[in-house]
């Protein structure tokens, strides 16, 4: 097992290379001088001299990467021109609205979905079953803004039940923290639930043809001891895989959602930087965001060996 | 030699059992004609934009800012003589049409997923039957997939539109990167699985170059899939091209999108929804529609992957 997770974390190391370079050759295939573009347009020429310095423009760009790199692993991603800050103590600072809308949508968006697919399946060709599809096929076609706006336009505006937008640190007042979550983390789950209702839905109905669960009925096992603890439990290695998947479609969602609810996160942030052409911020968020996707989806890739013994590897 | 033309000619013309077959499925999977019939008249809605009553989409004008859905403006003509302009969804901040603007955002939207679709399922299948056939190149070329799917798409085009300066073909091209590698994984699966059949050996040991026997024997294969994940990569190029808009990174906000109409009624949601609704309620009826096309498609083309999400 641990050799398996450590053979799995060497693999990704490929991959968040091939990031790097990416992210590292955006700004060697603008036209320009990076140095300036580094240094924003409010920057004299000496600012332009110092960075260029700093990076070491001037040396092959195989050296470049390597100092760039070495910056980067020691958890230096540069000063961000725009906020005027420590990258690093910049994405320190918006982390945690990020966390906290991200994790409340995973949690909405398992305690909904999962029942939801096991309630479809096990009315497979119902109305029911039909209304679940429905609802996935629609959660998967409206944008994650125009959700956001009509949420806001009915809880927020029309019935006055919640606040507009904003957000507000835990450390100042639960209530307010969860109040200003529900409708950001419900518009950015319907998108989540979606995919996991339609996987779920479609796991459980092709175990449910299998022979055990013809014995588990046979032996007279209500349905729902069937559904919960047959089905579901075999059904549960491509539900996580998709868990997984998905959350490539929650950290885009983000940068929406927190647009739409003015969110100070990494989200928001993002969007910032990029309109401020503040790359070395916009440079940091991506690597950032790949890190925890690559590293979400190996604890996914572990977490079939817990849930299926006869995984092994 | 019309001894060998002839059979060809007929080929042509009857369409075999198979093709047939396909045809009549399609037109029975009510998702695929209702999916296309939604989709043919928004492109009709925005081909015909100038004939359907509309204004200048990109026309300001200040004495109608802010008005609700309904609003009849009274303007007068070059000659002097007055005529009335029926807002039918309001106008914007800026006193735009936003009816105009709706109508003529269905080409930008359409325009953007078409193209996206067909560029990169274009570079995807050629980079898909090298690595597929090239096994050397296989190793490298993934890796780099990998690495750019490693990327969450949405943030992969905002980093691409924010180094260029903002505009239709980099608002393309952003999108078409990110969607490449799941086109060459989805091309590179088909050969993999399809070198290995005895038509392909046979085809091998009868001496058939490497060239005409991918293009005859291997790329028939890999179209069904591929016509499925162009509708879906269609369905995502609209919504990216969307969240860019509205994030005001993607195509300048005087061109008529949906995305850059949401941006323009941001600020004033509260008090005038209907610059957010109406584009909202198009884009979404557009994804829908090509979600549906496509869901009925794999149904139909490719059952194999009805399984798959």
């Amino acid at each position: 097992m641990l050799a398996y997770i450590a053979r799995r974390l060497l693999a990704t190391i490929p991959v968040m290379a091939v990031v790097a370079v990416l992210v590292f050759s955006m700004l060697r295939l603008t036209s320009g001088d990076p140095a300036a573009i580094i240094a924003g347009a409010a920057a004299n020429s000496q600012d332009i001299v110092d960075i260029r310095q700093k990076l070491g423009l001037d040396r092959p760009i195989v050296e470049q990467f390597a100092i760039w790199i070495g910056h980067v692993l020691s958890g230096d991603f540069g000063e961000s021109f725009f906020f005027k800050k420590q990258v690093a103590d910049l994405i320190l600072d918006r982390v945690g609205p990020t966390l906290a809308l991200a994790t409340f949508t995973m949690v909405w968006s398992v305690l909904i979905a999962v029942p939801l697919g096991v309630i479809a399946a096990n009315r497979q060709g119902t109305w029911v079953d039909r209304l679940v599809m429905g609802f996935s096929v629609l959660g998967f076609s409206v944008p994650v803004f125009v959700i956001g706006y009509t949420l806001i336009y009915v809880f927020s505006i029309r019935l006055n039940w919640l606040p507009v937008q904003g957000y507000q640190p835990i450390a100042e007042g639960l209530g307010g923290f969860i109040q200003r979550l529900i409708l950001p983390s419900l518009t950015l789950s319907v998108i989540y639930i979606a995919l996991i209702a339609r996987i779920t839905r479609t796991s459980i109905l092709e175990v449910l043809g299998e022979d055990y669960i013809r014995t588990a009925r046979a032996k007279g096992l209500p349905n729902r001891v069937v559904l919960m603890r047959h089905a579901l439990r075999n059904a549960a290695v491509p539900i996580i895989t998709v868990i997984g998947i998905g959350i490539a479609f929650l950290i885009g969602g983000v940068v929406v959602t927190e647009s739409v609810f003015s969110i100070p996160g990494l989200g928001r942030l993002t969007v910032d930087a990029v309109l401020a052409r503040d790359y070395p911020t916009v440079q940091a968020v991506i690597l950032l965001f790949s890190i925890v996707y690559v590293l979400l989806n190996l604890l996914v890739d572990v977490a079939y060996t817990l849930l299926d013994p006869r995984i092994r590897y | 030699m019309p001894a060998v033309e002839a059979p060809t000619a007929i080929d042509s013309v009857r369409p075999t059992a198979l093709q047939t077959g396909v045809r009549a499925r399609l037109l029975k999977s009510p998702t695929v004609v209702v999916g296309a019939a939604i989709l043919v008249m928004i492109l009709a809605i925005g081909l015909a934009a100038p004939w359907l009553d509309t204004v200048d989409p990109a026309a300001i004008n200040p004495s109608v800012r802010n008005k609700g859905p309904g609003f009849v403006e009274l303007a007068r003509n070059a000659d002097g003589t007055q005529r009335t302009i029926e807002h039918r969804m309001g106008t914007d901040t800026l006193g735009r049409d936003v009816y105009s603007r709706v109508l003529y955002g269905a080409r930008t939207s359409l325009l953007v997923g078409v193209t996206v679709a067909a560029i990169s399922v274009a570079i995807g299948l050629c980079i898909g039957l090298i690595v597929g056939y090239v096994r050397w190149l296989d190793g490298i070329v993934m890796r780099v997939m990998d690495g750019v799917m490693a990327i969450p798409a949405i943030l992969l085009a905002i980093a691409v539109v924010s180094l260029s300066s903002a505009g239709l073909v980099a608002v393309i091209v952003a999108i078409v990167i990110p969607e490449i590698p799941r086109v060459v994984r989805l091309v590179r699966s088909v050969v993999l699985s399809v070198r290995e059949e005895p038509y392909v050996e046979a085809a091998i040991s009868v001496g058939t170059p490497t060239l005409p026997l991918v293009i005859r024997h291997i790329l028939p294969n890999t179209i069904p899939p591929l016509i499925v994940q162009a509708t879906y990569i269609v369905a995502v190029a609209i919504l990216i091209e969307a969240i860019l808009s509205f994030l005001g990174v993607g195509i300048p906000p005087e061109t008529p999108t949906w995305g850059n109409i949401m941006a323009e009624g941001r600020a004033l949601f509260r008090i005038f929804p209907h610059n957010i609704l109406y584009p909202g309620i198009f884009l979404a009826l557009t994804i829908l529609a090509v979600n549906m096309l496509g869901d009925g498609l794999r149904d139909t083309l490719d059952p194999r992957m009805k399984k798959r999400l």
